[in-house]
């Protein structure tokens, strides 16, 4: 009997995976597909690789999203780190209230907060385009550092540097010396997802895309919307295979380094 | 200079820039298009713009916009509703009855596909639900008289892709909820004669439902606010919604304020479930 219902969970589970995984395998083995039209039987070639090292419009676009996503991660993960101090390291009045106000960005729905932006930027005469993006990106994620570097220093809590303090390092060495090595895992946690946050983006970067202009998620949109799309499935599957890549690297790392 | 004034420079001097940014770049234009909301016309190029209600009456008044609204919720209910159903079993499963190293390989699928494009994964789904595509074949090929399967550009289609973007969050909020209840109290239940399923509604059920409430909340907001998914997935005839019509309003039709007004009464449908769950969000939240 125990036998038995371990398979059903375990035939269970397996199903659940087959489900979140099986379009993303038909999306790459048709990269892989001669067929402009996805016909079948598949034959096998890496002439949408070749293409796309070509298409100057996709490439252009990828170098967008990458420089944006770049800056959006030291930008906001420099200023969350140092909300994050602030809030674990002092208690003042409105404090309570600034946590609070991280929850908007994080819950109302990225339609509204990018068309929101298309009108304020419009107004102010900042305009739409890449440093538009980059201002709304790192909007979006100052939140999410200020919660993730918030969780680290505040399961260290302040013992360490108070006993630094007490044997007579000065506020700088107290800082280096510990606090830093101590943030460090969740910096580092902090800087990742920013750059997914950005690197990922679409609503803002749909609203906020003058003509001509546009980052990665963007083109392939109007790709899609255009209907000619094997070029598409071979940055995706580029795109995919990279940022997997990344967080399963990632996740060792974590395990094995960060927690111990 | 004192303790006092020096303290008082670290703290503005640390979170000043990122609350500047945020009151630049969120706050100021959320305000900024509440206030468009109330105008007549967009107050560019010289035009006036006067005050009116007009644009929040028409959302009352025309059947065609209480429609749209009503065709996003049933829409966030249909893929919560079947997020919970097939995600709280999977996190049941990694949470109580997987171990080891293979619960960890586990979890580890199911949140990576988080960290992949949320555009790329519905553009995968547009090949598997083509009519004559792979997954259409390899059905064909057991059930030879199984109708063709040819979901793009429907209701279900659309349904499907927002299922497999959000069905993680829901495991994801579940399993940790689940997870942390205490095994001993099972083991008390079911020493005192509860059965397998006595145990389950009585124990594990209330205890897990913080994790089933932040996973419905996590999922249902996005959704009525999506309008990628819908497009690519529903096609014409399937992508219209509250998302695609504000969309439209910002991207091609041009009437800003309108737009502005159905942002706002989607952000007022947001609130309200929110509102609606604080009560029993409450407790997770402050162990966030």
């Amino acid at each position: 009997m125990e036998r038995v219902g371990g398979w059903l969970v375990r035939g269970y589970l397996g199903l659940v995976l087959v489900f979140l995984y099986l379009p993303i395998a038909v999306m790459i083995v048709m990269a892989f597909n001669r067929s402009p039209l996805y016909e079948l039987p598949i034959v096998f070639d890496t002439v949408w690789f070749q293409a796309l090292a070509k298409n100057e419009r996709l490439l252009t676009a990828g170098f967008n999203s990458l420089w944006i996503a770049i800056a959006n991660t030291i930008i906001a993960t420099a200023l969350g780190t140092m909300a994050a101090l602030a809030f674990q390291r002092y208690s003042f009045r409105g404090r309570t209230l600034m946590q609070l106000l991280l929850f908007p960005p994080i819950t109302i729905p990225w339609l509204i907060i990018g068309t929101s932006m298309l009108v304020m930027f419009f107004w102010l005469g900042i305009g739409r385009g890449l440093h538009a993006m980059l201002l709304g990106h790192v909007a979006l994620s100052i939140p999410y550092v200020i919660v993730v570097v918030g969780a680290r220093l505040k399961s260290f809590g302040t013992a360490l540097e108070e006993a630094a303090a007490t044997l007579g390092a000065n506020p700088w060495q107290t800082f280096w010396r510990i606090s830093a090595p101590v943030m460090a895992p969740g910096v580092v946690a902090a800087a990742l997802f920013a750059f997914a946050v950005s690197f990922d983006q679409f609503v803002i970067s749909y609203f906020l895309a003058p003509p001509g202009v546009s980052t990665l998620p963007v083109e392939i949109y109007s790709a899609i919307r255009k209907g000619f799309t094997p070029e598409v499935n071979a940055i995706s599957t580029i795109i995919i295979v990279v940022s997997m890549g990344l967080m399963l690297l990632f996740a060792r790392l974590y395990r094995f380094g960060g927690e111990r | 200079m004192d303790v006092q004034q020096r303290r008082r420079i670290a703290i503005v001097g640390l979170t000043a820039p990122a609350y500047l940014w945020l009151a630049l770049a969120v706050f100021l234009p959320l305000s900024a298009m509440l206030y468009f909301s109330f105008l007549t016309v967009a107050p560019f190029g010289g035009r006036e713009a006067e005050l009116t209600l007009k644009h929040y009456r028409a959302f009352i008044d025309k059947p065609l916009y209480r429609d749209l609204a009503w065709i996003s919720l049933k829409l966030g209910f249909h893929v919560t509703l079947i997020c919970v159903l097939m995600g709280y079993p999977a996190a049941l499963a990694l949470a109580r009855y997987v171990k080891g190293r293979w619960r960890e390989a586990l979890f580890l699928l199911v949140v990576l596909p988080f960290w992949s494009n949320a555009l790329v994964r519905t553009f995968s789904w547009t090949m598997v639900l083509r009519g004559d595509g792979l997954v259409d074949r390899m059905i064909q090929a057991v059930l030879p008289w199984a109708p063709s399967l040819d979901l793009l550009f429907s209701y279900p289609a659309v349904v499907i892709g927002l299922v497999h973007a959000y069905l993680p969050y829901m495991i994801l909020t579940c399993y940790i909820s689940l997870q942390a209840i205490d095994d001993s109290l099972i083991e008390a239940a079911r020493s005192l004669g509860a059965s397998g399923a006595t145990a389950f509604r009585r124990v594990i059920l209330p205890l897990s439902v913080p994790g089933l409430i932040a996973g419905t909340v996590l999922i249902f907001v996005p959704v009525i606010g999506s309008f990628m998914e819908p497009r690519i997935l529903g096609g014409p005839r399937a992508a219209t919604m509250l998302g695609t019509v504000i969309e439209e309003q910002f991207t091609r039709i041009f009437n800003w304020p309108f737009g502005a007004a159905l942002s706002f009464i989607l952000l007022g449908i947001v609130l309200l479930i929110l509102a609606l769950s604080y009560p029993l969000l409450r407790r997770p939240m402050q162990a966030m």
